[in-house]
Order: C-alpha cells, then sequence, then structure tokens
C-alpha cells in the first residue's frame, strides 16, 4: 500500500517516543483536570443548556451575526465580513498599511492560524510576535500549533529551557516560574510597543455587540487594551444572543478546557471606549467564513457548535498516540478531524475521518454534547463515495456484502477463507503473517487460528443430532 | 431452508454431553444472532453463549440465514454495502419472534441503532428495522436486565474485565457486566480501564501502527495488573489483545464472558 502524506506524518510522529510521551502525560493530565463535580452548577444541566444555546445560535446565524455588527458600529467599531482567510488577511494588512503599523502584538487565536495572518503581515514587512506563552514558543520553534487550548503541549519544560537557551540566549533552566519570568520579561517591551493588537474570539454576544476573550495569562488583556488599534478575528459560529448565554458558554468552556470554574482573564471588549484613558482608538472585527457556510449547509453542520475546549483531542487515544502534529492541519484531534474536512475540502483531508477507531470517548466528554463519531462516520462515507479507497478494500467490501447476503455463498467463502488460513498456520495455530492488507493485522498482532467448523455447521449437526 | 426460518433445538452439543438439557416447562424463546466473527474464528463462544442461554431457561433458535450485520461495511463509510447486508439480516431476523440476543456490543450497537438510521427512508425497511432494534440486546444485558440470570462468571484467576467501547458507550453496558463478574477476584486496569484498545475494525489494518501502540499501552496495564484472565464482550477486541499478547508472549487468557459463566458442564 502506498504510503499517503497523512501515513507518512503519523509515521513521523511515531517515531519520536521522546514528544509522544509528552503528549500523552500532558493529554492524561488535562483530562483528569477537567471538571465534571456540580460546584457551583450541576454539570450535566450546564451541558444540555450549553448544547441548546450553540445550536439554536447556529440556526439564528444570520441574524445574530446581523444584530452583533449593528451593535459594534453602533460602539463605535467596525465590522468586516470575509468570505475566505485571503479577504481577512488583505483586510487586516490593509488596515496595518493605512495606520503605518509597524509591529503588532496577538493573543491566541486559532482562525488566525486557519488563514495565515502572520505570514500576511510579515510579508507585508510587520513584526508580528505571539503573546500566549505557548504560542511565543512556537513561534520562537517555528513550529505550529498541536492542541488547540495548550499549543505547545508537545513540549516538556525541559525543551522550552533548551529552546530558549538556543534562541533567546538565556542561561538553561527548567523551572517554570523562570521560564515565565523571561518570557513575561521580553513580552512586556512589545506590548508597550505595539500599534495593533490582534486577538480572537471565544464568544460574541449579538445583543451587546460584545466580544469575549477567554485567556489564563493576561496576555490578551494587553494586547486588547495596550496598543492604539485592536482587532479580533472571529470565526462566524463564534456568536451568542445575549450575556446569559454566554455565561453558560463560558462557564462550561473553562470546565471542560482546563479544569477552572472559569477562566481567570474574561475580557469583554465592546466598542472604542469612550470617556476613558485606557483602551484602543480603533476596534475592528473580522468575521470569518473561509467554509463555514458550506459547513452548515451539510451533514457535519453541528460540528459548528463546538467551543473549542478540547477536552476531544486530551481524551482521544489516537491524539494521545500521534500528537496534534501526526494530523497536520490547525484544528487537530476528533474535532479537527470533522472540521478540517468541512472547512478545507474531503476531497484532500477526508482521510483524517479515518484517524479513528469511533470509540466514542469524545462524544462522552464533549460539553456540547456534539456527536463526533456520527460525523466522522458521515465523512467516510463521503471518501468512499469519492472513491479514495484502496482497490482492495473497495473490491473487498463489494465481494463481502455480495456473500453476506446468501447465506449459501457466505457458508463457501467461510470456508474458502478457513481453507487458506489453514496454509499459514504456525506451531500454536495462531498466523504470525497474513499475505496482502491482512499485512496489517499481522503487523503487530497474530491472527486467530482458522477452525475446522464454523459455529453454523456445529449448530447443524447438533440440531441434526449428528455426533 | 429459507432465509429467517430458525431451528429450535434442545440438544446438547454433541462434543459436551450426550443427555439432552432439560427446558422448563415456561422456556423463553430467543433468537441468537452469533455475528460473523463468533460464527466463523470462535465457534466456541457462540456455543458458550447458547450453554449461558439454555441454562438460563431459554429456548434457543438460530436463525440460519444469518450472515453479517454490516457494522465492518459501516464503520468503514461504505454505506452502499452495509444497507445490502442490513437488508438482509432484517429480513433474516424479522421473519422470527422474540428476543435477539447478540453476544457483541459492537454488532448489537450496528442492529439497534445503525441498522435503523441506514433504512430510515426505506419504505420496505424502515419500520421492520425499527421492530428488530426493540427486540435485540446484546447478551450481558439481556441475562441481567431481561431476565435476571443468577448466573455467575467462575474463575480461579483473577480477571480484569475490558469493555468494548461500543458496548460500553452505545449500549451504555456499565453495571450488568459488573453483575455478572460479581464477586471473583478482579485484576485492575487503572486509568486505562476504558481507552479504547486500538482494534476499531478496519482501523486496525489501515493504522496499524497506532493500532499497535494503544495494543501496546493496554497490554501493558494488563501486565501490571497482574491479570491471569481479560474477559470482555467482544470479540474483535478479544482477539486484537489476544494476538498482540501472543506476540509478546505473554501468558494470560482471553476470553467471551460467557465463556467463564458458570453451566452446567463447565
Amino acid at each position: 500500500m502506498a504510503k499517503s502524506a497523512l501515513d507518512r506524518r503519523i509515521a513521523k510522529e511515531l517515531a519520536n517516543s521522546h514528544k509522544s510521551e509528552v503528549v500523552l502525560t500532558a493529554s492524561k493530565r488535562l483530562t483528569k483536570l477537567r471538571v465534571t463535580s456540580d460546584e457551583f452548577a450541576p454539570m450535566d444541566a450546564l451541558k444540555a443548556q450549553a448544547r441548546s444555546i450553540r445550536m439554536k445560535s447556529l440556526e439564528d446565524l444570520p441574524d445574530l451575526l446581523g444584530l452583533f455588527a449593528d451593535n459594534v458600529q453602533r460602539r463605535g467599531g467596525s465590522v468586516f465580513f470575509a468570505g475566505d482567510g485571503d479577504e481577512a488577511t488583505q483586510y487586516i494588512v490593509k488596515l496595518a498599511e493605512a495606520e503605518a503599523v509597524s509591529s503588532v502584538v496577538k493573543g491566541k487565536s486559532m482562525v488566525t492560524e486557519e488563514i495565515e495572518l502572520n505570514h500576511a503581515l510579515e510579508a507585508a514587512g510587520m513584526t508580528v510576535v505571539e503573546t500566549d506563552l505557548g504560542e511565543y514558543i512556537l513561534q520562537i520553534a517555528g513550529e505550529t500549533p498541536s492542541h488547540i487550548v495548550a499549543p505547545a503541549m508537545h513540549r516538556s519544560k525541559e525543551d522550552v529551557g533548551e529552546l530558549f537557551e538556543e534562541k533567546l540566549g538565556l542561561p538553561y533552566t527548567s523551572v517554570a516560574d523562570e521560564l515565565n519570568a523571561a518570557a513575561r520579561a521580553i513580552l512586556r517591551e512589545k506590548f508597550l510597543a505595539a500599534d495593533m493588537g490582534i486577538t480572537g474570539c471565544n464568544t460574541a454576544i449579538a445583543e451587546a455587540g460584545t466580544v469575549c476573550l477567554v485567556e489564563n495569562e493576561g496576555n490578551g488583556r494587553l494586547t486588547s487594551t495596550a496598543p492604539r488599534i485592536l482587532v479580533v478575528v472571529m470565526g462566524m459560529e463564534r456568536i451568542v444572543r445575549n450575556l446569559e448565554e454566554a455565561s453558560v458558554i463560558l462557564s462550561v468552556l473553562a470546565r471542560s478546557a482546563t479544569g477552572q470554574t472559569l477562566g481567570t482573564y474574561i475580557n469583554m471588549v465592546s466598542g472604542v471606549p469612550v470617556g476613558e484613558v485606557d483602551g484602543p482608538e480603533q476596534f475592528h472585527v473580522v468575521i470569518v467564513d473561509n467554509g463555514r457556510t458550506d459547513i452548515l449547509a451539510g451533514e457535519t453542520a453541528e460540528i459548528l457548535g463546538c467551543i473549542r475546549c478540547g477536552a476531544c483531542l486530551n481524551v482521544c487515544p489516537i491524539f494521545q498516540t500521534i500528537g496534534g502534529h501526526g494530523y497536520g492541519t490547525v484544528y487537530t484531534g476528533p474535532i479537527g478531524s470533522v472540521v478540517s474536512p468541512g472547512l478545507l475540502g474531503v476531497e484532500d483531508w477526508g482521510e483524517l475521518a479515518h484517524t479513528s477507531t469511533l470509540c466514542g470517548a469524545c462524544e462522552e466528554v464533549c460539553p456540547i454534547g456534539l456527536e463526533i463519531p456520527r460525523m466522522l462516520q458521515h465523512i467516510r462515507t463521503q471518501t468512499v463515495a469519492a472513491g479514495h479507497s484502496p482497490g482492495w478494500l473497495k473490491v473487498g467490501m463489494k465481494a463481502y456484502a455480495s456473500a453476506a447476503s446468501d447465506p449459501k455463498k457466505w457458508s463457501r467463502a467461510q470456508g474458502f477463507a478457513g481453507l487458506g488460513a489453514g496454509l499459514l498456520r504456525s506451531e500454536d495455530g495462531w498466523l504470525k503473517s497474513l499475505p496482502g492488507p491482512g499485512r496489517g493485522w499481522t503487523q503487530v498482532r497474530d491472527f486467530p487460528p482458522p477452525q475446522r467448523k464454523t459455529f453454523r455447521q456445529r449448530w447443524g449437526e447438533r440440531d441434526h443430532g449428528t455426533s | 431452508m429459507k432465509a429467517g426460518a430458525a431451528c429450535i433445538s434442545r440438544k446438547r452439543w454433541p462434543s459436551l454431553a450426550d443427555s439432552e438439557v432439560p427446558i422448563p416447562a415456561q422456556a423463553t424463546p430467543v433468537q441468537l444472532f452469533v455475528t460473523c466473527l463468533v460464527d466463523t474464528l470462535a465457534p466456541q463462544i457462540g456455543e458458550a453463549t447458547v450453554a449461558v442461554l439454555e441454562q438460563a431457561g431459554c429456548l434457543v433458535a438460530f436463525p440460519s440465514g444469518q450472515t453479517c450485520c454490516g457494522q465492518p461495511a459501516f464503520n468503514a463509510g461504505f454505506n452502499d454495502e452495509a444497507v445490502v447486508m442490513a437488508r438482509h439480516t432484517i429480513d433474516v431476523l424479522d421473519a422470527t419472534e422474540g428476543p435477539i440476543v447478540v453476544p457483541s456490543g459492537s454488532c448489537g450497537d450496528m442492529i439497534v441503532h445503525h441498522i435503523p438510521e441506514l433504512l430510515a427512508d426505506d419504505v420496505a425497511y424502515a419500520a421492520r428495522a425499527n421492530a428488530v432494534s426493540k427486540r435485540t440486546r446484546e447478551l450481558t444485558q439481556f441475562l441481567v436486565d431481561d431476565i435476571e440470570s443468577p448466573a455467575r462468571v467462575r474463575s480461579e484467576e483473577s480477571v480484569a474485565y475490558h469493555p468494548s467501547c461500543h458496548g460500553l458507550r452505545n449500549l451504555d453496558l456499565g453495571t450488568q457486566p459488573e453483575v455478572l463478574l460479581g464477586d471473583i477476584r478482579r485484576a485492575d486496569l487503572g486509568d486505562e480501564a476504558e481507552v479504547c484498545c486500538g482494534f476499531g475494525g478496519m482501523f486496525a489494518i489501515k493504522q496499524a501502527a497506532v493500532s499497535g501502540e494503544l495494543l501496546t499501552r493496554k497490554l501493558d496495564a494488563i501486565d501490571a495488573s497482574g491479570a491471569g484472565v481479560v474477559c470482555g464482550g467482544d470479540l474483535g477486541c478479544l482477539m486484537h489483545l489476544e494476538g498482540g499478547a501472543r506476540r509478546r508472549g505473554m501468558d494470560v487468557s482471553f476470553n467471551h464472558i460467557a465463556e467463564l459463566i458458570e453451566t452446567e458442564g463447565t
């Protein structure tokens, strides 16, 4: 079987045992942190509420976005609807050029990774600094995020210590507080010097024209208040109607993402501050479609209800094994395997839906109750319908279905399979090596011995009293 | 015999004993959907299932037209093929009566949930698929919830239970296997207990290396637990685990829960 790009990426990640170990440990720790207790509010009730809020938001999306845009403008902000990533980056680059921006600080934002905003700004000659510690580490290392909440989760403290020593010339340390302090000292200067701050958005509030940004480091607050221009980039689905709804979403988000009952910093930005010393002079919201309307029209529409808590990544045995980089996409893990084929096309990315055992652990932990396995299965049907399966599997499945719909053919097929397998038996009866696609099986485990008689044969003999 | 016709037996397996099993006067008739894997690769699990059901007072029938429920095709995204197998399965099972018992959480999940979804827009099949779905029970569910069987697992060695994902999460099989395991000595798989073993049907072949990593994790946990026996409710996971254990030379037995439930003659 020819190896696909995905297979090669996965093989590369599996070969890096240190990285695999770090990812597994971090995933397990985050899974354990997840708050499932009923402290302050019963989690089951919150989840049900959160699901209904997100599903209703998707239903009312055009209405909510219109309302939100009106309210942002009413409060002195500007709103730009970007059909795709290029439109979004061009708008932001043009704005930066018009305002003579030379340096930009950024808060953590997955959608800006999706539209590759940093590249566009740097190509236009601007300096861009990531201020979330994880993102800052990746920027120095020249890597992409491997996790939607903990972007550098694949790097241990020791890895970061070595990186800071090599790239920043700092004395080596693996003490987290010292690493934090070093980064803080560097970043503080950047905030003060920046002309433009760019952040993402966890949820927008339509009736208030407000953008909510959750974080734990305070970098989001500085990014959204220190520079004179603030640009918020948000996926078009990231919206609810009012503050009550937002409070439910922010609560399940923190519980599921980081095991907090609420994020340390909840920044709420509403237009340009009037009569205040602090805050930006300009407030721009860029609302990005980039394939979301297509997803909304399809069978996996509910995936847009995702609040990007990352709980499904942490609990996924495949993510734990191959890490985010194995997927090769911005959005990784189970949720990414649904989102990425939706945004980037099933043609090229549908194969991701096969990087799952459909074990259902993701759906179990999802605070929105998204039916991730069902959606993965649906994308699999799309890849099959588009003819993207290996030839042996297509032929095999046809033959299998044909035999299974005729009990006589079925019994004959069982007989042939038994005979063939019989030739390959080893001493203990188990098969050590199968030919063709069966090689995948015997690559890592033995195959059970063929049986002299099937159950139906034994039953037939018992039934007729032959002994 | 035409598809769907049932052959009801009152006889024991000739190899086990020659006397007839006494069937209680009010025997519950049940249809055994044995699953294609058990039929082909582990007929002894099918026999153990029959023994357990008969001991519990059931009159077991084996609808001889049954083949495969279509789960492997459905799982892999081959819906056209899955529909063919789903229709055949409904033809066979809808022609019978009484509870349908399946010694597998995965196949049970297919018949209970996915076949009705697959055939929802099929006028000739939708209602029948729903009727079959309502009659279908995974083995431990049937024994514990439906007929409250007093039968329990017997084992001299400590037993690690491996809950298969589809049974655990899609059929909610949490308590039933526990009831059957009763108070035997248990081996604890700790954090790994409810983590997927990495089988996943075609996944085991298409993503063999990743599947192998998960297999290693699970086998390490089994090793550390000191289990002498690993017990599960799905042959797919069990053959994946046993195949890996043999490759490593581990001295552990792998059994379907039906094989461990004490019956006359075991």
